[in-house]
Protein backbone atom coordinates (compact mmCIF):
# COMPACT_ATOMS: atom_id res chain seq x y z
CA UNK A 1 0.00 0.00 0.00
CA UNK A 2 3.05 2.58 0.95
CA UNK A 3 4.13 1.80 -2.46
CA UNK A 4 0.84 2.08 -4.65
CA UNK A 5 0.13 5.67 -2.77
CA UNK A 6 2.76 7.89 -4.75
CA UNK A 7 2.20 5.79 -7.75
CA UNK A 8 -2.23 6.94 -7.27
CA UNK A 9 -0.67 10.55 -6.81
CA UNK A 10 1.33 10.77 -9.49
CA UNK A 11 -1.25 9.31 -11.83
CA UNK A 12 -3.72 11.46 -9.78
CA UNK A 13 -1.88 14.79 -10.74
CA UNK A 14 -1.77 13.86 -14.24
CA UNK A 15 -5.24 13.65 -14.70
CA UNK A 16 -5.88 16.57 -12.44
CA UNK A 17 -3.72 18.77 -15.31
CA UNK A 18 -4.95 16.71 -18.31
CA UNK A 19 -8.65 17.30 -17.22
CA UNK A 20 -8.26 21.01 -16.62
CA UNK A 21 -6.82 21.05 -19.97
CA UNK A 22 -9.76 19.34 -21.55
CA UNK A 23 -12.01 21.69 -19.38
CA UNK A 24 -10.04 25.05 -20.37
CA UNK A 25 -8.92 24.56 -23.90
CA UNK A 26 -10.59 20.87 -25.47
CA UNK A 27 -14.11 21.80 -24.56
CA UNK A 28 -16.45 23.32 -26.51
CA UNK A 29 -17.49 26.45 -26.35
CA UNK A 30 -21.39 27.34 -24.93
CA UNK A 31 -23.16 28.73 -27.68
CA UNK A 32 -25.90 30.37 -25.12
CA UNK A 33 -23.39 31.15 -21.86
CA UNK A 34 -19.62 31.62 -24.00
CA UNK A 35 -16.95 30.51 -21.69
CA UNK A 36 -17.96 31.26 -18.23
CA UNK A 37 -20.07 27.90 -19.01
CA UNK A 38 -16.93 26.07 -17.95
CA UNK A 39 -16.78 26.19 -14.35
CA UNK A 40 -19.25 23.20 -14.55
CA UNK A 41 -16.40 20.78 -14.68
CA UNK A 42 -15.79 21.67 -11.75
CA UNK A 43 -19.12 22.80 -10.07
CA UNK A 44 -20.70 20.21 -10.87
CA UNK A 45 -18.29 17.30 -9.86
CA UNK A 46 -17.44 19.28 -6.42
CA UNK A 47 -21.25 19.24 -5.89
CA UNK A 48 -21.16 15.28 -6.51
CA UNK A 49 -18.13 14.64 -4.79
CA UNK A 50 -19.60 16.16 -1.66
CA UNK A 51 -22.63 14.18 -2.20
CA UNK A 52 -20.36 10.59 -2.18
CA UNK A 53 -18.44 11.83 1.27
CA UNK A 54 -21.58 12.95 2.80
CA UNK A 55 -23.16 9.80 1.96
CA UNK A 56 -20.26 8.12 3.10
CA UNK A 57 -20.63 9.97 6.77
CA UNK A 58 -23.81 8.36 6.79
CA UNK A 59 -23.14 5.08 6.03
CA UNK A 60 -20.77 5.33 8.94
CA UNK A 61 -23.27 6.97 11.21
CA UNK A 62 -25.65 4.39 10.73
CA UNK A 63 -22.99 1.68 11.28
CA UNK A 64 -21.73 2.67 14.22
CA UNK A 65 -25.12 3.18 15.61
CA UNK A 66 -26.06 -0.66 14.72
CA UNK A 67 -22.97 -2.72 14.43
CA UNK A 68 -22.83 -3.16 18.60
CA UNK A 69 -25.56 -4.77 18.52
CA UNK A 70 -25.75 -8.38 15.97
CA UNK A 71 -29.06 -8.28 15.85
CA UNK A 72 -30.23 -4.52 14.34
CA UNK A 73 -26.92 -5.01 12.42
CA UNK A 74 -28.43 -7.77 10.85
CA UNK A 75 -32.02 -6.48 10.47
CA UNK A 76 -30.15 -3.12 8.73
CA UNK A 77 -28.30 -5.17 6.05
CA UNK A 78 -31.66 -6.28 5.15
CA UNK A 79 -33.23 -3.12 5.21
CA UNK A 80 -30.38 -1.24 3.20
CA UNK A 81 -30.96 -4.45 0.44
CA UNK A 82 -34.70 -3.22 0.64
CA UNK A 83 -34.08 0.18 0.70
CA UNK A 84 -31.74 -0.52 -2.68
CA UNK A 85 -34.26 -2.66 -4.38
CA UNK A 86 -37.44 -0.30 -3.74
CA UNK A 87 -35.57 2.05 -5.09
CA UNK A 88 -34.64 0.85 -8.17
CA UNK A 89 -37.96 -1.26 -9.00
CA UNK A 90 -39.87 2.75 -8.30
CA UNK A 91 -37.55 4.29 -10.79
CA UNK A 92 -39.29 2.24 -13.19
CA UNK A 93 -42.90 2.26 -11.96
CA UNK A 94 -42.95 5.82 -10.57
CA UNK A 95 -43.55 8.75 -12.55
CA UNK A 96 -40.66 10.76 -12.14
CA UNK A 97 -39.86 14.57 -12.78
CA UNK A 98 -39.76 14.90 -16.08
CA UNK A 99 -35.96 14.68 -17.60
CA UNK A 100 -34.95 12.25 -14.77
CA UNK A 101 -33.41 9.51 -16.01
CA UNK A 102 -34.84 5.83 -14.19
CA UNK A 103 -31.72 3.87 -15.16
CA UNK A 104 -30.00 6.78 -13.22
CA UNK A 105 -32.07 6.07 -10.24
CA UNK A 106 -31.77 2.36 -10.18
CA UNK A 107 -28.14 2.86 -10.50
CA UNK A 108 -28.21 5.25 -7.51
CA UNK A 109 -30.28 2.74 -5.39
CA UNK A 110 -27.83 0.24 -6.03
CA UNK A 111 -25.09 2.22 -5.69
CA UNK A 112 -26.09 2.81 -2.02
CA UNK A 113 -26.56 -0.86 -1.44
CA UNK A 114 -22.84 -1.55 -2.83
CA UNK A 115 -21.74 1.42 -0.27
CA UNK A 116 -22.63 0.20 2.75
CA UNK A 117 -21.46 -3.07 2.66
CA UNK A 118 -17.92 -2.02 0.92
CA UNK A 119 -17.69 0.21 4.07
CA UNK A 120 -18.86 -2.70 6.59
CA UNK A 121 -16.16 -5.01 4.79
CA UNK A 122 -13.46 -2.53 4.92
CA UNK A 123 -13.77 -0.79 8.45
CA UNK A 124 -14.37 -1.93 11.48
CA UNK A 125 -16.97 -0.78 14.16
CA UNK A 126 -14.44 1.53 15.68
CA UNK A 127 -12.51 2.64 12.69
CA UNK A 128 -16.27 3.81 10.84
CA UNK A 129 -16.65 6.78 13.30
CA UNK A 130 -12.85 7.26 11.74
CA UNK A 131 -13.83 7.37 8.55
CA UNK A 132 -17.37 9.58 9.47
CA UNK A 133 -15.09 12.71 10.73
CA UNK A 134 -12.95 12.24 7.64
CA UNK A 135 -15.63 11.96 5.03
CA UNK A 136 -17.33 14.51 6.87
CA UNK A 137 -14.28 17.44 7.00
CA UNK A 138 -13.49 16.48 3.31
CA UNK A 139 -17.10 16.88 2.21
CA UNK A 140 -16.84 20.25 3.55
CA UNK A 141 -13.89 21.22 1.58
CA UNK A 142 -15.71 20.10 -1.52
CA UNK A 143 -18.57 21.44 -0.72
CA UNK A 144 -16.59 24.91 -0.16
CA UNK A 145 -15.38 24.82 -3.22
CA UNK A 146 -19.06 24.61 -4.99
CA UNK A 147 -20.40 27.40 -2.73
CA UNK A 148 -17.26 29.52 -3.90
CA UNK A 149 -17.51 28.92 -7.66
CA UNK A 150 -21.44 29.08 -7.80
CA UNK A 151 -21.29 32.95 -7.36
CA UNK A 152 -18.62 33.15 -9.30
CA UNK A 153 -20.61 31.16 -12.59
CA UNK A 154 -23.88 33.17 -11.22
CA UNK A 155 -22.50 36.69 -11.41
CA UNK A 156 -22.24 37.02 -15.55
CA UNK A 157 -24.84 34.56 -16.11
CA UNK A 158 -27.96 35.65 -13.94
CA UNK A 159 -26.54 39.46 -12.82
CA UNK A 160 -26.17 38.29 -9.74
CA UNK A 161 -24.19 36.05 -7.05
CA UNK A 162 -26.67 34.69 -4.83
CA UNK A 163 -30.32 34.21 -5.35
CA UNK A 164 -31.61 34.99 -2.13
CA UNK A 165 -34.94 32.53 -1.35
CA UNK A 166 -33.66 30.13 -4.01
CA UNK A 167 -33.78 26.22 -2.70
CA UNK A 168 -30.88 24.78 -4.25
CA UNK A 169 -28.73 27.42 -2.65
CA UNK A 170 -30.18 27.78 0.23
CA UNK A 171 -30.25 24.58 1.18
CA UNK A 172 -26.79 23.51 0.34
CA UNK A 173 -25.61 26.39 2.44
CA UNK A 174 -27.86 24.82 4.98
CA UNK A 175 -25.95 21.59 4.27
CA UNK A 176 -22.71 23.20 4.67
CA UNK A 177 -23.78 24.57 8.04
CA UNK A 178 -24.80 21.11 9.20
CA UNK A 179 -21.54 19.18 8.53
CA UNK A 180 -19.35 22.36 9.62
CA UNK A 181 -21.56 22.22 12.96
CA UNK A 182 -20.83 18.17 13.18
CA UNK A 183 -17.05 19.04 13.05
CA UNK A 184 -17.63 21.81 15.61
CA UNK A 185 -19.33 19.34 18.16
CA UNK A 186 -16.96 16.57 17.76
CA UNK A 187 -14.74 18.59 19.35
CA UNK A 188 -16.99 19.95 22.22
CA UNK A 189 -17.44 16.23 23.49
CA UNK A 190 -14.50 14.48 25.68
CA UNK A 191 -15.47 11.26 25.94
CA UNK A 192 -14.56 9.28 22.55
CA UNK A 193 -17.81 6.79 22.72
CA UNK A 194 -19.90 9.77 23.79
CA UNK A 195 -18.64 11.98 20.98
CA UNK A 196 -18.73 8.76 18.52
CA UNK A 197 -22.59 8.30 19.58
CA UNK A 198 -23.58 11.92 19.55
CA UNK A 199 -22.03 12.23 16.49
CA UNK A 200 -23.58 9.75 14.40
CA UNK A 201 -26.90 10.64 15.94
CA UNK A 202 -26.49 14.22 14.20
CA UNK A 203 -25.08 12.18 10.99
CA UNK A 204 -27.91 10.50 10.19
CA UNK A 205 -30.33 13.55 10.77
CA UNK A 206 -27.72 15.90 8.78
CA UNK A 207 -27.77 13.90 5.80
CA UNK A 208 -31.52 13.93 5.20
CA UNK A 209 -30.56 17.60 3.51
CA UNK A 210 -28.79 15.68 0.68
CA UNK A 211 -32.02 14.51 -0.69
CA UNK A 212 -33.43 17.78 -0.47
CA UNK A 213 -30.34 19.48 -1.83
CA UNK A 214 -30.39 16.81 -4.92
CA UNK A 215 -34.10 17.22 -5.48
CA UNK A 216 -34.91 20.86 -4.82
CA UNK A 217 -34.26 21.55 -8.81
CA UNK A 218 -36.92 19.56 -9.45
CA UNK A 219 -39.20 19.64 -7.32
CA UNK A 220 -39.81 23.24 -7.23
CA UNK A 221 -38.89 26.33 -9.75
CA UNK A 222 -35.61 27.49 -8.93
CA UNK A 223 -33.25 30.23 -10.22
CA UNK A 224 -30.67 27.58 -10.01
CA UNK A 225 -31.10 25.91 -13.52
CA UNK A 226 -32.28 21.99 -14.05
CA UNK A 227 -29.24 19.27 -14.27
CA UNK A 228 -28.06 18.11 -17.23
CA UNK A 229 -26.07 15.31 -16.71
CA UNK A 230 -28.01 11.65 -15.94
CA UNK A 231 -31.03 13.46 -17.74
CA UNK A 232 -32.87 12.92 -20.81
CA UNK A 233 -31.94 16.66 -22.18
CA UNK A 234 -28.25 15.46 -22.51
CA UNK A 235 -24.74 17.03 -22.46
CA UNK A 236 -22.98 17.24 -25.91
CA UNK A 237 -21.08 14.59 -26.28
CA UNK A 238 -17.64 16.23 -26.14
CA UNK A 239 -18.80 18.25 -23.43
CA UNK A 240 -19.95 14.80 -21.39
CA UNK A 241 -16.74 13.08 -21.80
CA UNK A 242 -14.47 16.36 -20.43
CA UNK A 243 -17.19 16.75 -17.53
CA UNK A 244 -16.41 12.38 -16.70
CA UNK A 245 -13.16 13.28 -16.47
CA UNK A 246 -13.00 15.84 -14.71
CA UNK A 247 -15.17 14.10 -12.04
CA UNK A 248 -13.28 10.78 -12.30
CA UNK A 249 -10.34 13.17 -11.45
CA UNK A 250 -11.57 14.75 -8.43
CA UNK A 251 -12.82 11.16 -7.06
CA UNK A 252 -9.39 10.62 -6.99
CA UNK A 253 -8.31 13.95 -5.73
CA UNK A 254 -11.25 12.82 -3.19
CA UNK A 255 -9.27 9.34 -2.59
CA UNK A 256 -6.03 11.20 -1.45
CA UNK A 257 -7.78 13.59 0.83
CA UNK A 258 -9.39 10.81 2.34
CA UNK A 259 -6.42 8.90 2.84
CA UNK A 260 -4.26 11.49 4.23
CA UNK A 261 -6.79 12.85 6.53
CA UNK A 262 -7.59 9.06 7.81
CA UNK A 263 -3.71 8.91 9.04
CA UNK A 264 -3.93 12.34 10.33
CA UNK A 265 -7.00 10.83 12.71
CA UNK A 266 -5.78 7.39 13.21
CA UNK A 267 -2.61 9.26 14.74
CA UNK A 268 -4.55 11.50 17.14
CA UNK A 269 -6.36 8.18 18.15
CA UNK A 270 -2.75 6.57 18.79
CA UNK A 271 -1.85 9.71 21.08
CA UNK A 272 -5.34 9.19 22.64
CA UNK A 273 -4.02 5.71 23.66
CA UNK A 274 -0.40 6.52 24.50
CA UNK A 275 -1.38 9.24 26.71
CA UNK A 276 -3.97 6.87 28.42
CA UNK A 277 -0.92 4.35 28.96
CA UNK A 278 1.28 7.38 30.51
CA UNK A 279 -1.68 8.06 33.00
CA UNK A 280 -1.53 4.69 33.90
CA UNK A 281 2.23 4.04 34.60
CA UNK B 1 -13.31 34.43 -25.13
CA UNK B 2 -15.89 36.24 -22.46
CA UNK B 3 -15.98 35.77 -19.09
CA UNK B 4 -12.95 33.94 -18.84
CA UNK B 5 -11.91 36.00 -15.12
CA UNK B 6 -14.79 34.32 -13.60
CA UNK B 7 -13.19 31.05 -15.12
CA UNK B 8 -9.96 31.71 -14.20
CA UNK B 9 -11.04 32.90 -10.90
CA UNK B 10 -13.57 29.68 -10.22
CA UNK B 11 -10.74 27.58 -10.85
CA UNK B 12 -7.80 29.49 -8.58
CA UNK B 13 -9.88 29.84 -5.64
CA UNK B 14 -10.88 26.18 -6.24
CA UNK B 15 -7.33 24.64 -6.19
CA UNK B 16 -6.42 27.02 -3.49
CA UNK B 17 -9.15 25.79 -1.07
CA UNK B 18 -8.00 22.01 -2.03
CA UNK B 19 -4.24 23.06 -1.45
CA UNK B 20 -5.05 24.54 1.82
CA UNK B 21 -6.82 21.84 3.01
CA UNK B 22 -3.95 19.71 2.39
CA UNK B 23 -1.21 21.62 3.66
CA UNK B 24 -3.30 22.13 6.65
CA UNK B 25 -3.66 17.93 7.51
CA UNK B 26 -0.10 17.67 6.54
CA UNK B 27 0.80 20.23 9.27
CA UNK B 28 -1.47 18.93 11.86
CA UNK B 29 0.19 16.01 11.11
CA UNK B 30 3.27 17.23 11.53
CA UNK B 31 2.75 18.24 14.77
CA UNK B 32 1.04 14.86 16.06
CA UNK B 33 3.94 12.59 15.06
CA UNK B 34 6.29 15.06 17.02
CA UNK B 35 4.01 15.03 20.30
CA UNK B 36 3.78 10.82 19.41
CA UNK B 37 7.30 10.53 19.49
CA UNK B 38 7.73 12.84 22.75
CA UNK B 39 5.01 10.97 24.30
CA UNK B 40 6.64 6.93 22.82
CA UNK B 41 10.07 8.32 24.71
CA UNK B 42 8.77 9.31 28.16
CA UNK B 43 6.47 6.20 27.82
CA UNK B 44 9.82 4.44 27.35
CA UNK B 45 11.67 6.41 30.10
CA UNK B 46 9.09 5.63 33.27
CA UNK B 47 9.20 1.76 31.64
CA UNK B 48 13.15 1.99 32.22
CA UNK B 49 12.55 3.58 35.82
CA UNK B 50 10.17 0.97 36.57
CA UNK B 51 12.50 -2.01 36.24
Amino acid sequence: MKRTLPIFAVLTAALLSYSLYEALVLAPTDQLQGDVYRIIYYHVPSAWTAFLLFGINFVCSIQYLVRGNPRSDRLTNWIVIGVGVVIAVAAYLVTLPKGMLPSAVATTGFLIVGLYFLVKKLFSHQAVDVLAVVSAEVGVVFCTVVLVTGPLWARPVWGIWWASGDIRLTSTLVLWLLYVAFLILRTMIDDADRRALVSAFFGVFTFLDVPLVYGSIWWWRTQHPQPVVFTSAGLDPTMRKVFYLSWLSLTCLMALLIRQRYELESSREELRTLEQELEAT
Amino acid sequence: MKNLDSVFAAYLIGWGIFFVFSLSVARRAAGLKEELGRLKERLQDSARQGK
